[in-house]
This record gives structure tokens, C-alpha cells and sequence, in this order.
């Protein structure tokens, strides 16, 4: 194909040291400039691979919050992603905040981690911050972990009651998403 | 060998072909002069040029507007919009707020699943949604329409030659039938007489009057107005990546115009002391 | 390779010796495309095509792995998946015009190519092989672009996948059989389209495998060149770069021009408005045509209008379309003249001139609707095909009086007198 890298200069080249060097230049600017254009090019391959307008375009759900009673939590699905939603018990809230945040792996209060005169509602993604799984806990009757909150059984990780890391090799906390209360029982999240 | 094998088997062929030429033209000549055909009463699309033409053309957002305004007044209750999202009106220049309201407030709801009983039931559009289906299958659009499927729009300037001169030409062109029209051509019941429409019937009642819409720019509404739009419309939504395809196009273009020149010089001093 | 004075490869440092020693891979590229390949140096711009399908091929096979990562092969979908890249996919719409407007550029250069090899009888001996395995190329080319064209699932594909397959169900006796075998069923559905695509998909590869061959059978007499003479020695040949690399790569741009205006201001201008419709099954298009480089031979298929004998005239059709392509096969036979360059062959001449424009005129009715006078001219153009490859070529290989040929490539490029001066060279 076309790649002209290492053009050498033909036998037979006239002497004129002025003219050689600007001819150089010719072959080298061209060829440098195709390989511009080779790396240009290789831009919207690889950004074709991102998600699309579409995927980006279900970013954002609402949930009604309404039948979710105390104690209980639900599993739904954001960005393709599994999602808990759980309405803290007052013991809960009080387990939680009773930890001492200093000694924590990733240190976060229960207020950080839910919003403004909503603390009973703790909304984290289902996804293990060790490798990805799908944390029990959010079901009647599963595991919840040695923390009373979730429990990872790929690798053994124990979340808290404010889906803390607590012992495990999970580096951090559930991720808790960007989300906003539209009214006292509806929330969007995204 | 070869040789004489291909001799027999090109005369062969070079036979059957001959045979076939007068056969065929003895009955060209032969045939009786046919009587008019469809094509006779058939009209091209007439001239018409919008903003996007050409390599340098852009979307009219005015425009678009507009068209968009024909389409959600008069198309939309038979025709289906199923490629394009709501949130693609941003691109016309609406606001997100804009938008939302757009599908909140959209007559035909989308098809859900109630969370409580999984009985199919329907909600408000979202801005992430498809244009909803206007029937539910097409069976029930062709029992709602006489029998004639009223087609999506989505595609319709790509899907049809002369493209979007062919839709204005054909919204703007239903007249009477030509007083000469044979027996067979003449519109039957439930049909509209439009040169521009292939077979010159179409199933489709004269879908604009003057005044139909009431436009917020201030343009006047007439026919010829509305079908221009909605066509200057519909070009978009067959291909939203428009704009951005030209203005690519020409830097592409530069860039290699000018490799090329490059190029070409290279080579010419590659080759300068080489006879050739 | 075969030429005793084509530059040996010196590995300029130690890692290139080493790696000379365990995989001569950069020797490999040196003596296929590099300086260890000599040329003739008389090449004109039509010797730019062969890289330049490479280049065409590179692009399709680029842009259509990264159109299999967001097509979906299922009936029910195809059709959305396609919109979907159109609309939603970052760059998606630039992907798949580069694909369909490259596909037509790879068959333009292929043609040319193929139009090149006729002129100057590339064909001819020793380098039949090259033509045997290019004409595979063209035919897998062919059999891909075909299943390309189904895998939009609009209505041209569904009914050229219909067509297509119906000129098997011509076959005697077990025509209909073998029809169902290649759909899969008794109509184009889903079963068809997955296999088109898996195939597809695959082909592509097998022709990038053939290349490797045709290639290689090139390399063994080397290139041919516009006088059709042997070259004679070092003087005839200069090596392959920086020359041709330089010259191709200029002949690239140009390429890479025309497809970027294709693709940016025109890229439905070549495509069909009716697969712009999802695929019907109950309605057939008015007018179903084929993409434009099977025009000529759609145009032979319809020539055959008339029942012979037992045969009908469906098979007939379907006979002379795979014999126009595969009487190519037996070209290098049919044309006995010594004389390599249609340049110093009078009537060849003429006569080359005739089958470009009848090939011409043959993919314009082939684009035609089927009516007259388009049959009859394409029966017209049909009988000419068949006669200039089966009956003028080998009767002018032996009546016709050939032009003086030069003594050598050099003294075709730089006049008699050169020569003369170097009498050694020549020889």
C-alpha cells in the first residue's frame, strides 16, 4: 500500500544541496501528513464503540416510592444496571449512624449517602464494588451479611445497613447515584 | 480445443440471441399501437429547492418548526413517525422543557406493562420515546383506512424517488382529473385523482387547506406553504446526521485535496531524474 | 523473485537481524512491496488499480467489522438496526456509507482493473494463473456484494434476494430444491438473512486469502507493463519503492477524493429509494433492479426472451449470465496471439474499443426496465459479448498483423537512438 515512510532518495540525484533538502521535505511533509490523516481517521472508529444517542437517552428514571414499606427493599433496573431501594427501619438508621466513620474503608456518613429529609431512603446501584456481582439483601429472607445490610457471595464482601464496605475485598461503598425527590413518594434518578 | 468449443458454443448463443431479436421485433413491429398508459397522465415532481440542497445547505430551524407543526396537526393522526425519538426535536431547536411537554402531551400513548396486574396497558410518551405506532398493527391501519396502509414517514424523502420535490409536488397536486382521462384511470370510490402519484389514484383524501394550521411565525398557511414545510420537515427526519455529514464532508475534502497535492508533488520528485 | 538483480534485504540493525533470523517478516514486505521488487518502470496510471482494490478492500472490511458491531441479522430488526446506526450510533452513518459507496468504488476499480488485464493482455502467458485467480476474486466480490445488499432487509433486498435465488430454481429438476436449500425456507426470511450475513461477513477474508495468491503468481513473472514486452534486464526495471509506493500512494488520494464526495454530498446517490422501504413480502416494487455493477449481466439474463426447444427461456438466461463471466476462465486460451499489448494490435483495437462500450451499453438496459427497445438492445450487446470473446478474438489471434514491437521497455521509453547508444543493453 501507500505507506511511504523511509523514502530514500533515488540514485542519481543532482548535487544541488538546496534543492535535495527542500525536496526532502516534500516526501517527508506527505508522508507525515498521511499518517495524520491515518490517526484522524482512526477517531470515529473508536468513538462508534461509545454508547449511543439512544442508550445515553434512557439515562433517567422515575421510581414511585409509595409501597415500599419500612424494612423492605425493591430491585429495579437503571441504565441496564440492577438498583436498590431500601426504606430504613429506624434501628437500621440508628445501627448506621452508631458506627464510627473514621474507622470505616471508605468513610461516609449515612447523610452523605442520602438526601436531605430523606434519610430513610438509601438507593444504591446492585452492583459489587469488588467485581461487579449482585449483592443479597434487598430480598425476603436473603443473606444480609454479617452488617445487616447486603451481602456479596462471589466474593464474600458484607455492606452495612448503610451499604458501607464493611469486611470484604470490596474497595468501596455500593455507589449511591445522582437522584432527586420529586415529591415525597416519586424520585428520579439520573 | 478450447477453441473450437468456444466457437460452437459462442455461435450457439449468438443464435438463440438472433432468434430472439426477430422474434421480438417482429412483434414490436406487428403490435398494435397500445392506448395510453398511466404514465401519460403522470406528472414529475416540480422544481423546488430548500435550504438543506446542495453541499453547503442547512436546515431551515423555521421551517422545520413549522413542517413539524403539519405533521403534529394534520399527518400525524394517520401516519406513524417510527425512526425519529422525541428527544431528537431538540435538533429543530426546541428546548429539553420543550420537548418533554411535546411527548407528555402527545395524543397517542405508548404501549406499557402495568407494574402492579402485567396487564398491557399505555402511558405518556417520555422524550427518550419513539414516535408512537399510530395502529396498532397493519391490519388495524388498513381496516381504519379503506383498505390502504397510510405508510411511516420516517424515510419517506430517502424511500421515494424525486424525493422530497415528490411528497411537496404530490400534497400540493390533487386537481380534477383531465377531461381526456381514459375509463381505467378515472379515480374510484374512496380514490383521489394526483398526477404526481404513480398510478395517478391514491387513497389518500387532499390532506391540506388553506388555513389549516395556524403558524406561530406569522407565515401564511397555504397549502403550497404547508407542503413545502412538512416536506422540508420530513427531509429531516430521514436524516438528522445531515448537517453533520456535510460540514465533516468538507473538512475531509481539504484535508485530502491537500494530501493528495502533497502527494502528487512527491511523487513527481520521486521521480524527477527517472524517464518513464 | 525472479529477478537476479532486484535488491537483497540488509537488515540495518541487530533487532532486524534477529528478527530476520526467526520470522523474515520485514523481508517478506521487502520483496513483495518494498525496494526488492523491480518494475517495469513504463507503468501507466491504469497499473494503480490492483493497490487500489487492495485499498477499497481494506475499507470494507474495516467499516463493515464495525458495522457487525450494531447490525443485528434478524429479520423482525434488521431493517430499525440499520436506522439505529443511521441515527443513534456515534458515526454510525458515516460507517455505512462508507460501506454501501465503497462497495461501488471496489467494483469501479476492479472493473478497471479487470479492463486493464483485457487491453493488455495480462492474461496471457506466463501470468494465466493471475488472471484465473482474480477472475475467483471478482466472483467472490460478487457473491459478497450480493449478501451485503440483503443484509438492510429493505425491499430491494428482499426481492434481489428473491430474483437471485430463483435463477437456481431454473435448473432443471432440482432447481426449486437447491432454491429452498439457499434460503432456507420457501421465501427470504430470517433463515436467509442470518446465513447471507455469516457469509458476509466471512467472504471478505477468503478474498483478502485469494489476493495473497494472486499476488504471489504476479510476483513470479512480474508485473506486465503497457508495451506487453519482456523485460530484458536491470535497465527495464526500476524497484517498486520508493516508485510505485509513491505513485499509488498519490493514486490513493485521488481515490480517496472521489469516494469522500460520494460519501458526504451523493451517498444514496448510487443506492436504490426502495430499500429505503422495509421488506415487504406481499409487494413487490414496481421496477426491481440490482446494484448497478450487475447491470450487464441482468442485462444478458433478460436478453433470453425465447423458448428453444426444450429449453426455456429462464434457463437459458440463467446459462448465458454464468457463461459470460466463466468464458473469462477460458480467455487465456481463446486469445492465441503473441503479442501481449492491444497497443501494437490494430484490430484488437478496435475491437476492445467495441466491448467497453457494449459492456457500456449492456449495464445501461440492464438498469432499464424491461421493455423495448431496451430487450432488443440488449440482446444486440449480448450477441456481441458472446461473439467478441468466442468467436472475433481467436479468429483475429491468427489474421491479424501485429505492429513492430519495440526491442525493449527501455527503448519504447526513451526512443530509438538511447538504444542505440547502449547496444548492450538491450539484449
Amino acid at each position: 500500500m501507500a505507506t511511504e515512510d523511509h523514502v530514500e532518495q533515488p540514485a542519481g540525484e543532482q548535487p544541488e544541496q538546496e534543492g535535495v533538502r527542500r525536496r526532502d521535505f516534500l516526501n517527508i511533509a506527505a508522508v507525515s501528513f498521511a499518517g495524520v490523516g491515518g490517526v484522524i481517521a482512526i477517531l470515529p472508529l473508536v468513538n462508534q464503540m461509545n454508547p449511543s444517542a439512544d442508550v445515553l437517552a434512557l439515562s433517567s428514571i422515575e421510581v414511585d416510592l409509595a409501597n415500599i414499606e419500612p424494612g423492605q427493599a425493591v430491585k429495579t433496573i437503571w441504565r441496564k444496571q440492577p438498583l436498590f431501594i431500601r426504606n430504613l427501619t429506624a434501628d437500621e438508621i440508628t445501627e448506621a449512624n452508631a458506627v464510627d466513620v473514621s474507622g470505616l474503608r471508605d468513610p461516609q456518613t449515612l447523610a452523605e449517602r442520602t438526601a436531605d429529609g430523606h434519610e430513610n431512603w438509601l438507593i444504591t446501584l446492585a452492583v459489587c464494588t469488588h467485581l461487579g456481582c449482585v449483592p443479597l439483601g434487598a430480598g425476603q429472607g436473603e443473606n444480609k451479611g454479617e452488617y445487616g445490610g447486603y451481602f456479596c457471595p462471589c466474593h464474600g464482601s458484607h455492606y452495612d445497613t448503610a451499604a458501607r464496605i464493611r469486611k470484604g475485598p470490596a474497595p468501596t461503598n455500593l455507589v449511591v447515584p445522582e437522584y432527586e425527590f420529586t415529591s415525597d413518594t416519586t424520585v428520579t434518578i439520573g | 480445443m478450447v477453441r473450437i468449443i468456444g466457437f460452437l458454443v459462442g455461435l450457439g448463443f449468438v443464435g438463440v440471441l438472433g432468434y430472439s431479436l426477430i422474434v421480438g421485433a417482429i412483434a414490436y413491429t406487428t403490435e398494435e399501437e397500445p392506448g395510453p398508459t398511466a404514465y401519460d397522465y403522470h406528472h414529475h415532481a416540480r422544481e423546488i429547492s430548500f435550504a438543506s440542497d446542495g453541499p453547503l445547505g442547512r436546515f431551515d430551524r423555521q421551517q422545520l418548526q413549522r413542517g413539524f407543526q403539519v405533521y403534529r396537526e394534520v399527518c400525524a393522526a394517520c401516519h406513524s413517525l417510527e425512526y425519529v425519538a422525541f428527544r431528537n426535536l431538540t435538533d429543530l431547536g426546541f428546548t429539553e422543557a420543550e420537548v418533554d411537554a411535546i411527548a407528555d402531551q402527545w395524543p397517542i400513548q405508548v404501549p406499557t406493562v402495568n407494574e402492579e396486574t402485567g396487564e398491557e396497558t399505555t402511558r405518556n410518551a417520555i422524550a427518550s420515546d419513539h414516535f408512537p405506532h399510530v395502529y396498532a398493527n397493519e391490519v388495524a391501519g388498513r381496516a381504519a383506512n379503506n383498505n390502504a396502509y397510510p405508510p411511516d414517514l420516517s424515510l419517506m424523502t430517502k424511500a421515494r424517488e424525486e424525493g422530497a420535490a415528490y411528497l411537496y409536488s404530490l400534497l400540493s397536486g390533487y386537481e380534477d382529473p383531465p377531461a381526456d382521462l381514459p375509463e381505467e384511470f378515472q379515480p374510484g370510490t374512496g380514490l383521489y385523482f394526483n398526477p404526481y402519484f404513480a398510478n395517478l389514484n391514491i387513497a389518500m383524501p387532499p390532506p391540506l387547506s388553506d388555513g389549516q394550521v395556524s403558524y406561530a411565525d406569522g407565515t401564511e398557511a397555504t397549502v403550497d406553504q404547508m407542503s413545502e414545510d412538512v416536506a422540508a420537515f420530513l427531509i429531516w427526519t430521514a436524516e438528522p446526521t445531515m448537517e453533520e455529514r456535510k460540514s465533516t464532508g468538507w473538512a475531509v475534502l481539504i484535508f485530502l485535496v491537500f494530501l493528495t497535492t502533497l502527494a502528487f508533488l512527491a511523487y513527481k520528485n520521486i521521480w524527477r531524474d527517472q524517464k518513464h | 523473485m525472479s529477478f537476479p538483480w532486484a535488491a537483497q534485504y540488509t537488515p540495518t540493525n541487530p533487532f532486524m537481524k534477529w528478527m530476520d533470523d526467526r520470522l523474515p517478516l520485514p523481508r517478506l514486505v521487502f520483496n513483495s512491496v518494498g525496494a526488492g521488487y523491480p518494475v517495469p518502470r513504463n507503468l501507466n496510471y491504469f497499473w494503480n488499480f490492483g493497490v487500489l482494490s487492495g485499498l477499497a478492500l481494506v475499507i470494507q472490511i474495516v467499516t463493515g467489522i464495525v458495522l457487525a458491531m450494531h447490525y443485528a441479522a434478524n429479520s423482525e430488526i434488521a431493517f430499525a438496526s440499520v436506522e439505529h446506526i443511521m441515527r443513534d450510533v456515534n458515526s454510525g452513518w458515516l460507517m455505512r456509507y462508507l460501506h454501501a459507496n465503497g462497495a461501488s468504488f471496489f467494483f469501479i476499480v476492479v472493473y478497471i482493473h479487470i479492463f486493464r488485464g483485457l487491453y493488455y493482455g495480462s492474461y496471457k502467458a506466463p501470468r494465466e494463473m493471475v488472471w484465473l485467480l482474480g477472475l475467483v476474486i471478482f466472483l467472490l466480490m460478487m457473491a459478497t456484494g450480493f449478501m451485503g445488499y440483503v443484509l438492510p432487509w429493505g425491499q430491494m433486498s428482499f426481492w434481489g434476494a428473491q430474483v437471485i435465488t430463483g435463477l437456481f430454481a431454473a435448473i432443471p429438476v432440482v432447481g426449486e430444491t437447491i432454491q429452498q436449500w439457499l434460503l432456507g425456507g420457501f421465501a427470504p426470511d430470517n433463515a436467509a438473512l442470518n446465513r447471507f450475513f455469516s457469509l458476509h461477513y466471512l467472504l471478505p477474508f477468503v478474498i483478502a486469502g485469494v489476493i495473497i495468491l494472486h499476488i504471489w503468481a504476479l510476483h513470479l513473472p512480474g508485473s506486465s507493463n503497457p508495451t506487453g514486452i519482456d523485460v530484458k534486464g536491470p535497465q527495464d526495471t526500476i524497484p517498486f519503492h520508493p516508485y510505485y509506493t509513491a505513485k499509488d500512494g498519490f493514486g490513493a488520494g485521488v481515490f480517496l477524493i472521489l469516494l469522500a464526495i460520494m460519501v458526504f454530498f451523493a451517498p444514496n446517490f448510487l443506492g436504490h429509494a426502495d430499500n429505503y422501504i422495509e421488506a415487504n413480502p406481499l409487494s413487490t416494487p414496481a421496477h426491481i433492479v440490482p446494484e448497478w455493477y450487475f447491470w450487464p449481466f441482468y442485462a444478458i439474463l433478460r436478453a433470453f426472451t425465447v423458448d428453444i426447444l426444450f429449453m426455456p427461456a429462464k434457463l437459458l438466461g440463467v446459462l448465458a449470465m454464468f457463461a459470460s463471466i466463466l468464458l473469462l476462465f477460458f480467455l487465456p486460451w481463446l486469445d492465441k496471439s503473441p503479442v501481449r499489448s492491444g497497443k501494437f494490435r490494430p484490430q484488437f483495437k478496435i475491437w476492445f474499443w467495441v466491448l467497453v462500450a457494449d459492456v457500456a451499453v449492456l449495464g445501461y438496459c440492464g438498469g432499464a426496465p424491461a421493455e423495448e427497445p431496451y430487450v432488443m438492445i440488449s440482446q444486440l450487446a449480448s450477441m456481441y459479448y458472446f461473439a467478441h470473446f468466442l468467436i472475433i478474438l481467436p479468429l483475429i489471434s491468427r489474421t491479424e498483423r501485429p505492429l513492430p514491437l519495440p526491442n525493449s521497455i527501455t527503448e519504447a521509453v526513451l526512443g530509438k537512438d538511447h538504444d542505440a547508444a547502449q547496444p548492450a543493453a538491450a539484449e
